[in-house]
Formats: C-alpha cells, structure tokens, sequence
C-alpha cells in the first residue's frame, strides 16, 4: 500500500505548508458524490485521526483515512500546470472512468 | 480537465460544487484580479504574464480590446480609448463638465442622468467601461481557476458615495459577476496586511497611485475597520514624478523642440526608467537622442529629491488635513500601509516615515496590496474558512438622512456605522389636516440640504388628517452588507406606509441593466457573425502568405507559365475578396484557390521526397524497416 507525490507536487505542498503556518500534511481522500460516482479530497492536516494511515514522501506527510485507502492505493498525485490554470491531479491507477471534467470518477 | 487545489481541513467541497472567489482591485490607472488557491493569496497573471490590467478600454473597428492592447490607442485614436473611466463612475454629467473640463471625449445628449461617451461603435456608459474591465478580469479568473466563479469582491475608494457605490455594483452585473460585497480599498490593503485580526488601533493607509493620491485614517474597533477620515488630491501620482523628472531632462539637455508626441513620449518614459531605477541605484545614466546627436545625463538621489520634494509635501499636506478631520494625534497611528507603485519611490518612504514617525508596511508589493486584501475577504465571505475566522465589517462612509422643514438634513445614520444596520426616527406633521409627507433622502455630512447630496424622494401619502404634529410617522433606514439603503416610511396611527429602494439618481435603473442586458444576448449572433467572418479572413490571410512563401522557392521549377498564371488568377480572386464582409465567397475563394493549386502541392511533395531521398539506396530504406519490425 503506498500514495506518492512527484517531485513538484512535493514541493507545491511544502511551500503551502510552510505559507500556512501550521499543519503537518495533506490529507488525501475521496467522497462520494459527484457527477460520477466519487470525488477527490485534498486538505490541509491539523491533526492526525486514529483511522488514519500516514504514508512519508519527500519529507512529506501524506494522510489517507482508511476507507479512502482502498480506493487510492497507488495514486500518485501530481501539481502540473493547464494554460493558465495549475492545481494537483491525482493519477490514480484504479480509476477505470472520470466525467468529462475530471473531478469524479469511478472505480 | 480539472485540476485540484488544497483546502481548509474539513472545508472540501464535492466535484462541481467549488466556491471559487476573487477579490478584484478596479483602479482608476489598473486593475488586478486576486485569488486564494491551497490557502496561498495571489494575484492571478494574464497568459504573458502581466498581473496589473491597464484600466483601459479601446472601441476599435473589429471589437473592444482591454488593458495593454487598448493602450497602444491611447495616442492614435484617443475619442475610442477610453482611460481613467473610474474618475466618471456614478457621476452626472455636470459634475464631469466641473471637475475635469480636461477630459477630451465626446459626450453624448441623452434624456438620462449616465453620461455617456461617444464612441464609434455606439454610446457608453462609464458603467459599460468598466463592465468591459471587469469581464476581462472574470475571463482571466477562470481560466486560472478553471471553473465558474462563485463571486467576488470589488474594491472600491473610501469616499464613493452610494451612487458611485452602486454604479460599481451595475458594472459588476453586467459583466455577470456576483457582488460578494463591495470593500474600501483602505480597508482592504489592512486587511492583506492582517490588521483586522491585530490589536485595535488607529491606522493610516496612504496610497499614491498613477494618477491618484488618498489617504484614509482607520481604526480598528471590536473587528470593524471606521473610516475617521478621508483625503488626498484627484490629480496626483506618479504620473506628476516622471512629468518633474522629464521637466529637468528637457532642461538639462536644452531641448528646445518637445512638440512631437513621439518626443514627448520617450522623454516621459525614459523619466520613469530613471525614477524606477533609482529606487535601487544612487544614480542612474540617461541617454536621450537630441537634434544632432545625443544627451547624456546623470541624475542621482539628491537632484531627484529636490524634483520630487514639493510634490511629496503636498501629500503630507492632505494627510496633516486628514488627522485634524479624524481629530487624532499623529503619535495615535500604530502603522502606516503604503499602497501604489508610486510608494515604492525612496523619497516617498522616507518623508512618510519621517512625518508619521512610524513603522511603514512595505513588504506586500504595493499594487497588488489592495487585490490581496480583497481576496482575502472574499475567501471568507465564499464560505472556504471555519466559522472562527473574523468577518470583516465594513462601515458606511457618509451620514444617511432625511429633509426636514426649512431645508435642513435630519441624520438618521451617522457616518461610520457599522453596517447591515437598520435605524428608525420618527417624525411628525407640520400642518392641521396633512395628509401626506415627501421624504426626501439625503447622504453627507453637511446641515444643509442644498450642501448634500439627493439620493431618493418619495411620499407617503393617504394617512387621516390630524392636528399638526398628532401623526406619528416612523423613517426607517436599512443599509445592507453593501452599503446600499432602503428607507421605509409608516404612519403609526393608521400603519399607512410607504417604501423605496434608493436607486441613486447617477445608476442605472433597473430598465436600463435589462434592456444592456438583453442587448448582449439580442446582438450575440452578430457577434457571432463577424467573428466567423474574421476568422475565414484569417484563413485566407494565412494561405495566401503561405502560397507566396511556396511560390518564391519553386515556381520556376515546377510550374510552366500557364500553370503559373492559373494560380496567380486565383489568388488574386481571393485577395479581392478576403477584405470585403461575405464570408461563404471567402470561403469558396480559398477552396477554388486549393484546387488551382493541387498539382502544385503533389508535385512539390514529390520533389522534396526526391530531395530528401537522395544519394541514399533503396536498399538502406529496406534494411531500415526490417530492423524495425525485427
């Protein structure tokens, strides 16, 4: 079981980090809801829950509850840049279909 | 594809349901757009890269252009390049023909208050300029963002009274932007500084602009920023720095003819090269071409402050005029938040400084400062940060009132009220047997009517007669979160009772949005039309150039005379047609030209294929894909 960042995603989170003040990781997730099926969760952590797993990439702490693990394992979240729009995109390996926009997916 | 930012620990929210936000700066020289992306504020770049949008607007003959591209007008065709349009907002026409007699455009007659401008393309209003501002500042936000914008917030200055207030608000609906709420520009830059959440206090914002200087005094109260005072000059900013600095160029290098704009213009921007460098270097070296030859020149710090000296004073005067309205102590300003390129002028720093005797706030780039603040509102007000974050309240920057016999302002809210508000007085009848009262509503500070400024009338009418002063009629007064009234009249007695929404007398009426509106959607197959047309113009444009590129290397070669001429026929077929408006004969002409134009295109391929393929064997070609296939 494992979530990895790339090396500007990593570096994306740690400047957000450090511009916060505060927090100790990202939190990755999925919700359901969306227009196909579940939608993707990134957020600041404050604090760690007890049914979370906490993975470490690039001096980075990622946090992922359990339940979202079994969608996620193997997701490598990526910061790329789209014309003038930038953001994180998660690359994630059981994603069998997105809608047209990208935000929710199926598995 | 949508790409994903970081949010507030619990503040996700699901696929399509984002509340994207900005704050935008709408200044009178330029304007910025600002959002929080993964709890980091910026201000968003256009695809070169430019985050500042000159505030200006070009009504060309294919379109309206924004920003830098509507500059480059500014000299060759100023009646259709409208700048510093934020000067006319929620203004009448005779206070414009007062006020700023220098401004050159055509005013257009018309039954309404809007002054509009004449431009070719039809008459505007300042409400439709800077709608057109705000709408290339939406496009950019949401290309950045990559969805709908949930709403913003719009700066405006602190001394915009409720017609320029909403005038502001008319723009922003049609450019189809969601008013999260209106903000003053000072309260704003405190805000990017993080004052509203520091110890309370009193603090100056000084802000010199382009063209433009404000002061405002500030203080922070229980989470409300009050306006104490206001002041500044309407006709001073850095544009005035580079006027001294090209006046002692001119000086300097005895150039006696400054006639030609082209002069004129690289004297002005070579004086804003200096000025901007020496905020870094002791001195700088100016070169300028002169009849004959070229001036070489050197201006360093001491010569600057002796140009820039007076001007500078003269902003300290407004602010000395400031405190003594605000009735503060210059010792009672904790910070001084210096917003406006021109602040990053040393001799400005320094003479601030020197007069406050305070702490000056630098460190957020002095443009972008206001956006930043406002984004930061907006952020809040969208619903992206837990509930314990602090809403900024805003105030209302001038008394609200009614007229009282002989002439005189009842105030029914003062100045500085923290709002949404709602205040009610009551009033009573001047006559035996009156039945009816005109409520004539009234913004400013001054007692008289004729001093203030006329918002609304309306009466109340049908209430019994009674003996004067028996009726009992309570005014209501409800400001809004943004700062926009609506007064209500009732006659206790008889609970008769009369409203209105004060739609101040320079905005826009309701009809007048409708019917803009519904122009835009009437006129969007037009638009649709000429922008198909100038795109198969373009397309010819491109296959001519490219036929003449083709036919300057190999004409001679392969095409016999005959060939030739057939093709030149062609061509000149389409170059007669391509400027005119029939966009099916454009489009037939680049197809005919294409098929003039076939064998040419066959046997230039085979050519470059020979070209390419020799002094190579067929066998190493074969030898080449069995290596791949194998």
């Amino acid at each position: 079981m494992a979530i990895t960042l790339t090396q500007p995603a990593a570096e994306r989170v740690k400047s957000f980090l450090a511009n916060r003040g505060k927090g100790v990781g990202l939190r990755l997730g999925v919700k359901t809801m969306g227009c196909s099926g579940m939608s993707y969760v990134l957020e600041f952590v404050d604090e760690i829950n007890p049914e979370d797993e906490v993975f470490e990439d690039s001096d980075v702490k990622i946090i992922v509850d359990k339940k979202s693990l079994v969608y996620l394992d193997g997701t490598e979240l990526d910061y790329t840049r789209d014309g003038l729009n930038e953001g994180f995109q998660f690359n994630n390996p059981k994603e069998k279909a997105a809608c047209g926009c990208g935000e929710s997916f199926t598995v | 594809m949508a790409l994903i930012q970081i949010a507030e620990p619990g503040e996700s929210t699901t696929a399509h349901q984002h509340r994207l936000a900005v704050g935008i700066d709408l200044g009178t020289t330029n304007s910025l757009v600002a959002s929080v992306r993964s709890g980091d504020v910026n201000t968003l770049p256009d695809p070169d890269g430019q985050h500042l949008l000159p505030s200006v607007v070009h009504y060309g003959e294919d379109g309206v252009a924004v920003g830098a591209k509507a500059q480059q007008f500014s000299i060759t065709d100023p009646l259709n390049t409208i700048v510093s349009v934020k000067r006319f907002m929620g203004r009448g026409i005779e206070d414009i023909a007062s006020k700023d007699a220098h401004y050159s455009y055509d005013f257009a007659e018309t039954e309404s208050t809007v002054p509009r401008i004449k431009t070719r393309t039809g008459d505007v209003s300042a409400i439709e300029v800077s709608a057109e501002i705000l709408k290339t500042l939406k496009r950019r936000a949401v290309e950045t963002l990559g969805d709908e914008l949930n709403g913003a917030v719009i700066t405006v200055p602190a001394y915009f009274d409720d017609a320029q207030r909403q005038a502001t608000k008319d723009a922003a609906k049609l450019a189809d932007i969601k008013v999260l709420r209106l903000l003053n520009e000072p309260t704003a830059a405190a805000v990017a500084y993080g004052l509203d959440t520091g110890n309370e206090g009193v603090i100056a914002v000084y802000d010199l602009g382009g063209g433009t200087f404000d002061i405002s005094i500030l203080r922070l109260n229980k989470g409300v920023f009050e306006v104490l005072a206001t002041g500044g000059d309407s006709s001073l900013g850095g544009d005035d720095f580079d006027y001294e600095i090209a006046q002692w160029i001119i000086a300097q290098a005895n150039i006696s003819n400054t006639d030609t704009a082209a002069t004129k213009r690289s004297i002005m921007q070579q004086a804003r090269i200096a000025k901007e460098a020496l905020a870094e270097a002791e001195s700088i070296e100016i070169n300028i071409d002169v009849e004959g030859g070229q001036w070489q020149g050197v201006l360093d710090r001491s010569v600057l402050k002796e140009l820039l000296t007076p001007l500078v004073k003269r902003t300290l005067m407004s602010c000395r005029r400031a405190l003594r309205d605000a009735d503060i102590d210059k010792a009672d300003i904790k910070e001084v938040v210096m917003v406006g390129g021109s602040t990053r002028t040393l001799l400005v720093r320094e003479m601030v400084a020197e007069f406050f005797e305070c702490e000056l706030l630098t460190s957020i780039d002095p443009d972008k400062v206001v956006a930043t603040g406002a984004a930061l509102q907006a952020d809040v007000l969208a619903g992206n940060k837990p509930d314990d974050e602090m809403l900024l309240l805003d105030v209302i920057p001038l008394s609200l009132g009614i007229e009282t016999m002989g002439g005189l302002v009842e105030k029914i809210i003062y100045r500085n009220t923290a709002i949404p508000v709602a205040k009610a007085q009551d009033f009573t009848t001047y006559k035996d047997g009156q039945t009816a009262m005109a409520v004539h509503v009234l913004q400013g500070e001054r007692e008289l009517v004729s001093d203030s400024r006329s918002l609304a009338r309306f009466e109340l009418r049908g209430f019994p007669p009674q003996v004067a002063g028996a009726a009992r009629i309570r005014v209501t007064f409800q400001v809004d979160a943004d700062g926009l009234l609506i007064v209500s009249a009732r006659e206790e007695n008889s609970g008769v009772e009369a409203s209105i929404d004060v739609k101040p007398s320079y905005g826009l009426s309701d009809a007048e949005i409708e019917s803009m509106l519904r122009e835009s959607i009437d006129f969007a197959e037009d638009d649709m039309h000429l922008r198909s047309l100038r795109e198969q113009q373009v397309d010819a444009e491109r296959v001519i150039e490219a036929l003449d590129a083709a036919l300057a290397v190999d004409a001679e070669q392969l095409l016999s005379q005959e060939e030739r001429s057939n093709i030149m026929v062609a061509r000149q077929a389409l170059v007669d047609v391509k400027d005119q408006n029939d966009k099916e004969q454009i489009k037939q002409s680049i197809k005919q030209l294409e098929v003039v134009c076939d064998e040419y295109v066959a046997r230039r391929m085979n050519s470059n294929i020979k070209n390419a393929m020799q002094g190579h064997s067929i066998e190493e070609y074969a030898s080449d894909s069995e290596a791949e296939e194998s």
